[in-house]
This record gives structure tokens, C-alpha cells and sequence, in this order.
């Protein structure tokens, strides 16, 4: 096991900046996934710490040693894949213990290894099997078994869940997670799924266009993100983001959202956005916190009365969508509390979960 | 209503079951008159190498069947009287080595081209291709030049040197479309378990191509069993021979023609190619169409 650095890591594709200065300190045993959407250069980075692409500046650094020019095999490292790429013309056994053969490793070693990675996976019964006779999960499973075997330094994921469908996806998650805490290899993880880092990671790097806009525990990034772009893409569904403008009341402070729309901000944050009075700023403010009202010691001052445009009923919920001066809203209700399309209802909005978003630096305030 | 509904499968139905009727009654038509059609040849050869001399000659006799008896006379004379047995063993040994050192060329060939990212591969690869399509018709006079200079005139290993100017950039350029439809996570996958170039090729590329392989085997194999121009231009003597023109130039002498040994060698020289089909067809497909889709 070792711990894994990056300083200020920048690849070039001829032109093209797919990695932007990046740095970031993954300690001995941790769980870090990358997140971010499709060409934000979390699988690039990935590939670097393999080994599989060169780092056009910077370093990376494996267990303290410096592996810019140390080429995949010999960073003690496993990386499992999307596609699996699983060796079709060998059997499991000898899909998992491919690496060790190459290495000279003792035969009776090789066997113990896989037996013990295959006994971890559970797929001791497939070990006499060829790729094209197992399920996707079972061949997730190999892939796994394949980079457990090994026994390396770091693992390395990239979005290994990304084929399978959306139960399998569940349970290999906990499936990987189980692992994790079993064996406790420092693991980087690239994924674009959201839910996936948040359930998966120990620390979340969300990344966007090559760059790094935050880096946190899942709790921090889901209720203290720092810039716009990590408040909108972490939490499914997705943040609500309004125009908003903030106007002194007195002592006190209103957000104004329509001509009809406007709410008195929580004293909590108000010293906090006084600085940000008579500023165009984006208002935001998760689904859960809209709400119908709910309990006895609620501030009537935040209810407000929409037209319903679309309801989605989730079982356990629904999720309400509506329109505040031509944007969309959604809200989280109760299923007793939510009323057909085109009819008026009563909603809430919890305040004190709220974001101010100053668009010229989109950094959360 | 429920009964337009209940009705309307059944008549699609019988409409599907009688497209598919004629779908395969055409279907046998046209494959009966082609197996008719292919099958003629052979059929004619066979009959005429099982005649005697005498009843090939009579122009009374009918030519589709075996008038006056079986006989294994012309083998025994093509097999006795005639050179057949060295062309045969000329042309084994010049097979062996044409698909031998094709098969070794452009296996490297193509995976360098394939896998390895150096300046102009693109263009190599494209090439190497371009040099397949002209024509040996074109090729043998310049080769001739290069055959002598060599001294290798009127030797069969002059053959060995010549046909893999055909059958390696057509094999090359198959196996470049073979191993690009093998997915680049399988050698990242070899090259993070410890692999190197060589044994990715030999351990992962080799066996997952197979059928690739084989299809480039049997290509470079049939070109280098039937070739017919090259032998023609550079080889004279009986003792260096190769089946092709061996068997046309000493069974046939001016305006006689022995037919009876000629349709026996020719049956005889067409039976390694038959076999090596026969038992490798399915690959020989398989390779061929593979790479034409993403898989």
C-alpha cells in the first residue's frame, strides 16, 4: 500500500489542455473518487497514474517515489476497466493470475492468491470458466479478482460500473466498497456518476473542463460546495439555481426571486450576504428543501403558492416541478401532498439551505 | 372489434408462413443451380481422370459417364511416367516457407502498424496496402531483373522470395483490421500486468486474433500453392518445377493434349487447398468479416 501525489499535473493533447494544473494528495489507504462530466480529464489523470499516458509537466508521485518515467508494470499498481478487458481466450483462473505468471511467481503461490481474491469475490466457481460464459457482474467480478490478485500498491478504477445495469450497478458498488474496506489498498476511482462517488468515496474530486473545483468528504461537497458548477452537479436531482437579488429590509435582509417571489433571509446568513446587497446573484437551493409545510414551528413568511407543471412520483416522494419566472423548480413533497398538473399548491422553502452564487466568479458565497 | 382483432395475427401469419415458403423454395433453386454449376468442373474431372486413353480419345463415346470401366491408369502413369511427385514436393516446400515467412512478416507488420504510434504509420499502413493491387502480370518483368541479379533463376527459391510480394501486404493489411478490432484496454490490461511488446503479441494478440490468423494463413497458402505467372517466367527445368506449370507444360506437348493424366494431377494439385478449406472454412469467414463491424 502507498499514498499517491499529484503536483500541478498538466497533459497536453497537441493543443489541447485536457489536464489543467492539477494537484491533489490521496494518503495511504484512502478512497478518492473522480467525478465530473464527460472530457473533464478524470479518466486522463487516471491513466497517468497508470502509467498509460505521459505527463506532459508536473509529477506524480507513488509511495513518495517520483513515476513520470516508470513505465505501468513496474508502479505496483491495478487498474480495472470499463469494459472489463478480460483476456477472452483464457480461462478466469488465468485471466486472474496472468500478472503473477509474468512475474515468475511461485505456482503454488499463484493458486493460493486466486483462490483467496476468487473466495473474497465469490466467484470461486467460475475460476475454470472462459469471459464469454459469465454474466457482466461475474465479469466485473474477474476484473476485480484480477487487480485484487496482484496485490498492488494502489488500484485504480475507471468507471468499472459504467456497463452494467442499473441493479447490478447498485450492488457492485457495495460490492467494491466491501472490498475496499477488506483490503484497504489506496484506490483512485473515475466515475461520472454522482451517486457513485458519494456512496463509494472516502474524499470526491469533482472536476471540470481539466481543472479541480473541489475536493471534500461527500457530506461537505453535497452541503458546502464551493463553486456553482459542484453545487449543480452534486445531488441528483439536481440543485435548483434562480436569478435572485438581495434588497435591504431594515435591519434585515430580502431575497427577491420575481416581482411576486421574494423571502426574508435567515438571519444566520444575513451579516454573511450583506456584502452582496444590490448585486445580481443566482439563488439555489436543493429539491429536499422545498417542501410542502411541514411540522408546527414553521415561519409562514417562507410559503408560497405555485401551479404544479409536472409531477414525478417516486414512490417514497414526488417530485413536483413548477415554474418561478421562466425557470423551472423542482420540489420534493410527500405523495399525499402533491396535486395534479395544472393545479395550485403550497410549498415551502427552507431557507437555511440556502446558496447565493456570485455569477461573475461562480464561487458560492 | 375483438374479432378483427383476433383474426388480424392469424391472417399475418399465414401471409409470413407463405413468404417464408418461398423464400426458401428460392432459396434452394438458386443454390441447387449454383452447386450444379460449381460441381460441373470437378464432376468432369473426375470422370475423364478414371477413363482410359483410348476412351477419352473416342469422340463417339459420351464424355459424362465412364463407358467401358474404372481405371487408376492415369494416376499410375502421371505418378510413374511424369515429374508430378517433384513439382508436388517442389511446391510443398515453397508453400511452407511463402506462408511461414508471410505469416511472420506481417503478424509483426500488423501489430506494429496497428498498435505502435510512430510518425507515418498511417500512411505505411495504406501503402502497404496499395502494393497489393498491382498486378504480378505487371511485377514479374521488373522481379526478373532482381531474380537474376540474385541468381536465382530457374530455382524454386526464387518463388519463396517472389510470392510473399503478394501475400504479405494482403495479409498484413487483414491482420491490421484484426488486431485494430481487439480492444486497446486488452494490451493497457497485458501492459499494467507486466507485459511487454512481445509478450503481448505472443500471449494476448496471437491467440485472441486467431481466426485472423488462419484466414491470412489460408490466403497466403492458396496464393502460393496456385500461382501460375511467376513460375511460368522464372522457372525452366523439370527438377524446379512447381505443380501449376509443371503439370500443364509436361502433359501438354504442342497440340497433344493427355487429357486423362492432365484432369488427374489437376484433382491430385487441387486436394491440399480442398483439405486445409475444409477444415478451416469457419475461420477462414470468421476472419474475413471480422473487424467490419465494432464488435
Amino acid at each position: 500500500m502507498a499514498d499517491v501525489a499529484l503536483r500541478d499535473v498538466v497533459k497536453r493533447f497537441d493543443e489541447v489542455e485536457a489536464v489543467r494544473n492539477i494537484s491533489l494528495n490521496i494518503p495511504d489507504s484512502e478512497f478518492v473518487v473522480l467525478v465530473g462530466p464527460s472530457g473533464c480529464g478524470k479518466s486522463t489523470t487516471l491513466r497517468m497514474i497508470a502509467g498509460l499516458e505521459e505527463v506532459t509537466e508536473g509529477e506524480i508521485l507513488i509511495g513518495g517515489n517520483v513515476v513520470n518515467d516508470v513505465p505501468p508494470k513496474d508502479r505496483d499498481i491495478a487498474m480495472v476497466f470499463q469494459n472489463y478487458a478480460l483476456y477472452p481466450h483464457m480461462t478466469v483462473f488465468e485471466n486472474m493470475s496472468f500478472g503473477l505468471r509474468l512475474r515468475r511467481t511461485p505456482k503454488a503461490e499463484i493458486r493460493a492468491r486466486v483462490e483467496q481474491a476468487a473466495k473474497i469475490l465469490d466467484i470461486t466457481e467460475l475460476l475454470d470458466r472462459r469471459p464469454k460464459q459469465l454474466s457482466g457482474g461475474q465479469r466485473q467480478r474477474v476484473a476485480m479478482g484480477r487487480a485484487i490478485v496482484r496485490n498492488p500498491k494502489v488500484f485504480l478504477f475507471d468507471e468499472p460500473l459504467s456497463n452494467l445495469d442499473a441493479k447490478l450497478r447498485v450492488q457492485m458498488r457495495t460490492e467494491i466498497k466491501r472490498v475496499h474496506q477488506k483490503v484497504k489498498t489506496t484506490t483512485v476511482y473515475v466515475t461520472h456518476d454522482q451517486v457513485e462517488a458519494m456512496t463509494l468515496a472516502d474524499r470526491v474530486v469533482v472536476m471540470n473542463g481539466g481543472r479541480i473545483e473541489q475536493i471534500g468528504r461527500p457530506h461537505d461537497l453535497y452541503h458546502r460546495p464551493k463553486t456553482h458548477f459542484v453545487a449543480g452537479f452534486i445531488g441528483s436531482p439536481a440543485m435548483n439555481f434562480l436569478p435572485a437579488r438581495l434588497q435591504p429590509n431594515g435591519e434585515a435582509l430580502m431575497l427577491r426571486l420575481s416581482p411576486e417571489l421574494a423571502f426574508p433571509v435567515p438571519p444566520a446568513h444575513a451579516a454573511r450576504y450583506r456584502p452582496s446587497v444590490g448585486k445580481d446573484l443566482i439563488f439555489g437551493l436543493r429539491p429536499e428543501h422545498i417542501t410542502e409545510p411541514r411540522g408546527e414551528e414553521r415561519d409562514p413568511r417562507y410559503e408560497f403558492s405555485m401551479t404544479v407543471d409536472v409531477i414525478e412520483p417516486m414512490g417514497m416522494e414526488t417530485m413536483v416541478f413548477f415554474t418561478v419566472h421562466g425557470k423551472e423548480v423542482c420540489a420534493r413533497v410527500e405523495p399525499t401532498a402533491a396535486k395534479p398538473p395544472g393545479q395550485p399548491i403550497r410549498l415551502y422553502a427552507n431557507l437555511n439551505h440556502m446558496h447565493l452564487i456570485d455569477p461573475a466568479t461562480e464561487s458560492v458565497l | 372489434m375483438t374479432a378483427a382483432v383476433a383474426e388480424y395475427p392469424r391472417a399475418g401469419g399465414a401471409s409470413l408462413k407463405r413468404n417464408r415458403r418461398w423464400a426458401l423454395f428460392t432459396s434452394y433453386f438458386f443454390l441447387i443451380l449454383f452447386a450444379i454449376f460449381f460441381l460441373t468442373p470437378p464432376y468432369y474431372m473426375i470422370v475423364t481422370s478414371l477413363k482410359s486413353d483410348a476412351e477419352v480419345a473416342h469422340l463417339a463415346s459420351n464424355p459424362w459417364i465412364i463407358a467401358n470401366g474404372v481405371t487408376l491408369e492415369q494416376y499410375r502413369l502421371l505418378f510413374r511416367e511424369t515429374d508430378f511427385l517433384i513439382y508436388f514436393k517442389n511446391t510443398v516446400i515453397v508453400t511452407l516457407c511463402v506462408v511461414t515467412i508471410t505469416m511472420v512478416v506481417s503478424v509483426l507488420a500488423a501489430f506494429s502498424l496497428s498498435r505502435m504510434r510512430f510518425w507515418g504509420s498511417g500512411i505505411l499502413a495504406t501503402g502497404i496496402f496499395l502494393t497489393y493491387l498491382i498486378p504480378d502480370t505487371l511485377l514479374f518483368i521488373p522481379l526478373f531483373q532482381i531474380v537474376r541479379g540474385l541468381g536465382l533463376l530457374n530455382s524454386y527459391w526464387s518463388m519463396v522470395l517472389v510470392y510473399p510480394t503478394l501475400t504479405v501486404p494482403f495479409c498484413t493489411w487483414i491482420m491490421i483490421g484484426y488486431f485494430q478490432s481487439i480492444p486497446k484496454e486488452l494490451d493497457e490490461a497485458a501492459l499494467i500486468d507486466g507485459a511487454g511488446h512481445m509478450q503481448m503479441l505472443l500471449k494476448i494478440f496471437i491467440p485472441v486474433a486467431l481466426p485472423g490468423i488462419i484466414a491470412a494463413t489460408i490466403f497466403a497458402f492458396t496464393v502460393s500453392w496456385a500461382a501460375f505467372v511467376y513460375p511460368i517466367a522464372f522457372l525452366f527445368s523439370a527438377d524446379q518445377q512447381v505443380l501449376t506449370v509443371g503439370t500443364v507444360t509436361s502433359l501438354i506437348k504442342a497440340d497433344v493434349y493427355k487429357w486423362g493424366m492432365l484432369m488427374a494431377g489437376a484433382l491430385v494439385a487441387a486436394a491440399p487447398p480442398l483439405i486445409v478449406y475444409a477444415f478451416l472454412m469457419d475461420y477462414y469467414i470468421a476472419g474475413l468479416t471480422a473487424g467490419a463491424t465494432k464488435g
